[in-house]
């Protein structure tokens, strides 16, 4: 009985409240048009939009992991917490790696790409 | 109970527990199912790196500019966090032991995630028709395998979904469902997570370059 008692606990606990949910979802719906928003009438140079669309991205994961997922660093005993960090340096090193790798190796084969190019 | 014995620096014996302890039938099944999604997000990750890589190369053939439809993505997302916000409500509604209420709002979430493939399918058609094919350029391969990814991803939990609520209408909100209907919640709120970045790095990424 105790353990039934555990597991609605672990379950009720990924349920979040209706506010909570509703908060989010708000969040959410603000923080996808405006990049939409932006980018469809192009009011700022493309350099300041791309950096905008990419806070406004980074928020949105933030507010979803919080109010969707109920991250917070007491679940499982802060193991949640500790495989998502784990996560998240994993894919920077292989995001920012991957491009910073190839964005120097393209630059630094530009002359070949040139040649083959022209006629 | 078996404990093994060490040694501190003072000499003071220390004991481990070398034995866990009872674990709850299902008690690190959120871990778990945590961890798998900690995983299939470094798959996402290497797929939007390659993509990064080369979505600039066209080979000559269409750029995103040519290809995308942002008010088409618009709705699409919309539905997606529609979506979400429904399979909230069904958790509650789980929450509650309301249970007619619960499978309302799992079909609303299906259609929902219906509605999202079927547009994503008819925008993928479009494209093919157009002879922007995945063998068309890099840019092409990289963004039919990323978004296609996704795609299949909200496939199996649509069928995952259509599972459960067979399970619950037989067996009703057992312990082992509400536990099944919770992985499923955080594997759908996941993917909606990984559209923001599909949404953000190839569609309006896509359109400024």
């Amino acid at each position: 009985m105790s353990s039934d008692a555990h597991a609605h606990g672990a379950a009720d606990a990924h349920a979040g409240t209706r506010q909570g949910q509703l908060i989010g979802f708000g969040a959410s719906v603000v923080l996808t048009a405006i990049p939409f928003l932006l980018v469809m009438s192009g009011a700022f140079d493309k350099q300041a939009t791309a950096l905008i669309i990419m806070a406004f991205a980074a928020a949105q994961v933030f507010v979803h992991m919080i109010f969707f997922l109920h991250m917070n660093t007491r679940a499982e005993g802060g193991w949640s917490m500790m495989a998502l960090i784990f996560t998240i340096i994993m894919v920077v090193i292989a995001l920012s790696g991957s491009l910073w790798v190839m964005h120097h190796l393209t630059t630094n084969m530009m002359p070949m790409h040139e040649m083959g190019q022209t006629p | 109970m078996t404990v093994a014995m060490g040694t501190m620096k003072a000499g003071e014996p220390v004991f481990y527990v070398v034995d866990e302890h009872e674990h709850a039938e299902g008690d690190s099944t959120m871990l778990g199912f945590w961890i798998y999604l900690m995983s299939d997000c470094l798959i996402f990750a290497i797929l939007f790196a390659v993509y990064g890589v080369l979505g600039g190369r066209y080979a000559a053939g269409p750029a995103p500019k040519d290809l995308f439809d942002l008010s088409l993505v618009a709705v699409n997302t919309s539905f997606l966090l529609l979506s979400s916000l429904t399979y909230g409500f069904a958790m509650l509604s789980m929450q509650q032991n309301r249970l007619k209420a619960m499978q309302a709002w799992l079909v609303v979430t299906g259609l929902f995630g219906l509605a999202f493939l079927g547009i994503e399918l008819t925008e993928f058609a479009h494209m093919i028709h157009e002879g922007a094919t995945p063998q068309r350029s890099a840019f092409l391969s990289s963004f039919f395998t990323l978004v296609g990814t996704h795609g299949l991803h909200v496939t199996f939990g649509l069928v995952w979904l259509v599972t459960l609520m067979v399970q619950v209408k037989r067996f009703g909100l057992i312990e082992a469902n509400r536990r099944r209907l919770v992985c499923l919640s955080m594997f759908w709120h996941f993917l909606d997570v990984i559209w923001i970045g599909v949404f953000t790095f190839v569609y309006l990424m896509g359109m400024l370059r």
